[in-house]
């Protein structure tokens, strides 16, 4: 098999995320590992996004809606199981195994409510409805006061991983980049089989995916519930990681950025996403380091990207060999 | 097979449909024939579900297919080829192919991607490329092998051969006449009468959102000059 540009900077990618662990030992920084579990983190969400934006040209501004759904699952059975008072009085929901699984189960619920209603509209009308489902969402978590309200909820510990404390930040970003793995190799498997066709095909028209036979809603809102699942699993990590979720995690400001890291990154693509969520947090961790108003600073760099690399920094990578 | 009874279809604000009529049987091959803006297209979109017909009836093998929605005309064994090729420009040729191939009637001869690599050898040659670099001839061939790949029982061509270079029209007209010897019913809107007439059993001008005549090829080919008239070739 041959060697493309693609598949060298694939390895590159893949190398830097299994080097993380080992040049942190040589730093002597914890930091590093943070920051790269952030990253796999938000990648799974930019992966999921790119699903719907990329290839099936479902521009989502609501796409925090699910990770902030995922993110709270878990928080509130961790804080009903804290108070005595079990959801249902079920005793597990500190096992993440239990508590992972029902944070995308009750964010792919969410996408089906908001997608089956979202789906309906298409161009800009989509992207403003999927907006205006996600601020719902951020104003109910906002006046749930019994949760936190505006404050958001700590979590005392992390879930329990088949019963094993994940409190060690190298253990962690393993679970998270195994997770990161997974979602990849599942959008891959779902892209390339015919159902990732239609949703292909049906990007340029629906119409004439209609006209061929194939009720292009359906599969619009199966993708649309699987990019969910895929962020609420993203938001369950995340709770995890920062022991804390907040409404914040569901605002439009969020989404905004989830979309940032999708396009800087570049769209259609399996690994431009992550390239995208990358970028966006080292140089948010690096300028913030240096000023409170990075924005100042990596607001020209998106432009420069939209200008010089329109396909995305994955894109410019690559190079205009494959596309 | 299929049957257009009595129409009316608004496109766009306007009636363009005023009590359109039409019949396909099976193993048949009928064309309609006009100027631009007549309706042939607003009745290929009637036929489709994508402008459903305001008033009047259609039926398909005896199933009324009128209030169906698009995708479930298609799955009642009705293929297009659309005007303008619309080709899946994203996927590559063998995916456009492949993407929505069905066979949902249990067709006796099976539309495979060796068939329609037969039917057009330049589709295998290009199989890995994207269709969006195709020249125009190409994603005719593509859009037809992709509507051949729902194993339809009818086939609809809106203007197949627009567009087209001579060679490449042949080639078109070629394989449509080798679809009609193996049995396929086809609908063609075209204005190539020569070629229409090689090929077709009838036809029908529309004019005005109506039928302005019908006939055989033969009773076509007598009043030739008229009709050419009639239709501004």
């Amino acid at each position: 098999m041959k060697l493309t540009r693609t598949g060298v900077f694939t390895i590159v990618v893949a190398l830097a995320f299994l080097a993380v662990p080992y040049a942190a030992t040589l730093l002597g920084s914890n930091y590093v590992i943070t920051l790269a579990t952030r990253v796999a983190i938000y990648a799974i969400v930019a992966v999921s996004l790119d699903m719907l934006v990329g290839r099936s040209n479902l521009v989502s501004f609501g796409h925090a809606a699910y990770f902030g759904l995922g993110g709270y699952a878990v928080a509130i059975s961790a804080f009903h199981l804290a108070n005595d008072v079990p959801i249902f009085g079920w005793a597990g929901t500190n096992e993440a195994l239990i508590a992972w699984p029902l944070a995308m189960f009750v964010a792919g619920f969410g996408a089906l409510i908001i997608g089956a209603l979202s789906l309906r509209t298409a161009g800009v009308y989509f992207i403003m409805i999927t907006l205006a489902f996600a601020q719902m969402l951020f104003f109910l978590f906002v006046a749930l006061k019994y949760y936190g309200g505006d404050d958001g909820l700590s979590l005392s510990t992390r879930n329990l991983f088949a019963g094993n404390r994940i409190t060690d930040a190298r253990t962690f970003y393993w679970i998270c980049l195994a997770a990161l793995a997974i979602c990849l190799l599942l959008s891959w498997r779902i892209l390339n089989s015919r159902f990732g066709m239609v949703l292909r095909g049906a990007a340029a028209s629906e119409r004439r995916m209609a006209a061929l036979g194939f009720p292009v809603y359906r599969y619009r809102l199966a993708a649309f519930v699987i990019a969910g699942m895929m962020a609420g699993l993203a938001g369950a990590l995340w709770a995890n990681q920062n022991r804390f979720v907040s409404p914040d995690m569901l605002s439009w400001v969020r989404s905004g950025e989830f979309l940032v890291m999708v396009i800087m990154g570049g769209l259609s693509s399996l690994v431009g996403p992550v390239v995208g969520a990358a970028a966006f947090l080292l140089i948010e961790s690096y300028l913030s380091g240096w000023t409170e108003h990075w924005q100042m600073v990596f607001g020209p760099f998106v432009l420069l990207v939209a200008v010089f690399a329109p396909r995305g920094l994955w894109g410019a990578l690559r190079g205009k060999g494959d596309v | 097979m299929l049957r257009v009874d009595n129409i009316t279809s608004s496109y766009g604000g306007g009636l363009i449909l005023f009590g359109m009529s039409l019949d396909v049987g099976a193993r048949e091959v009928v064309t309609l024939i006009g100027r631009n803006g007549m309706g042939k297209s607003t009745t290929i979109r009637a036929i489709m579900g994508l402008t459903p017909a305001r008033s009047g009836a259609i039926t398909f093998d005896g199933k009324r297919i009128e209030a169906l929605r698009p995708h479930e005309i298609a799955q009642n064994g009705i293929g297009l080829v659309p005007e303008g090729r619309q080709i899946f420009v994203r996927l590559s040729v063998e995916e456009n192919l492949v993407a929505t191939s069905a066979d949902r009637q249990g067709a006796a001869n099976k539309w495979s991607l060796a068939r329609v690599y037969d039917l057009f050898p330049r589709l295998a040659e290009r199989r890995a490329q994207s269709g969006g670099t195709l020249s125009g001839g190409e994603q005719q061939m593509l859009a037809i092998g992709r509507a051949l790949m729902t194993n339809p029982r009818l086939l609809i061509l809106d203007e197949a051969t627009e567009g087209l270079a001579p060679l490449i029209r042949e080639d078109i007209w070629a394989c449509l006449r080798q679809l009609k010897s193996e049995g396929l019913s086809i609908l063609v809107v075209d204005r190539n009468l020569d070629a229409l007439l090689g090929l077709a059993d009838r036809h029908y001008v529309v004019e005005k959102g109506r039928v302005a005549w019908s006939g055989t090829s033969a009773e076509l080919a007598v009043r030739r000059d008229n009709i050419e008239r009639q239709i501004g070739i």
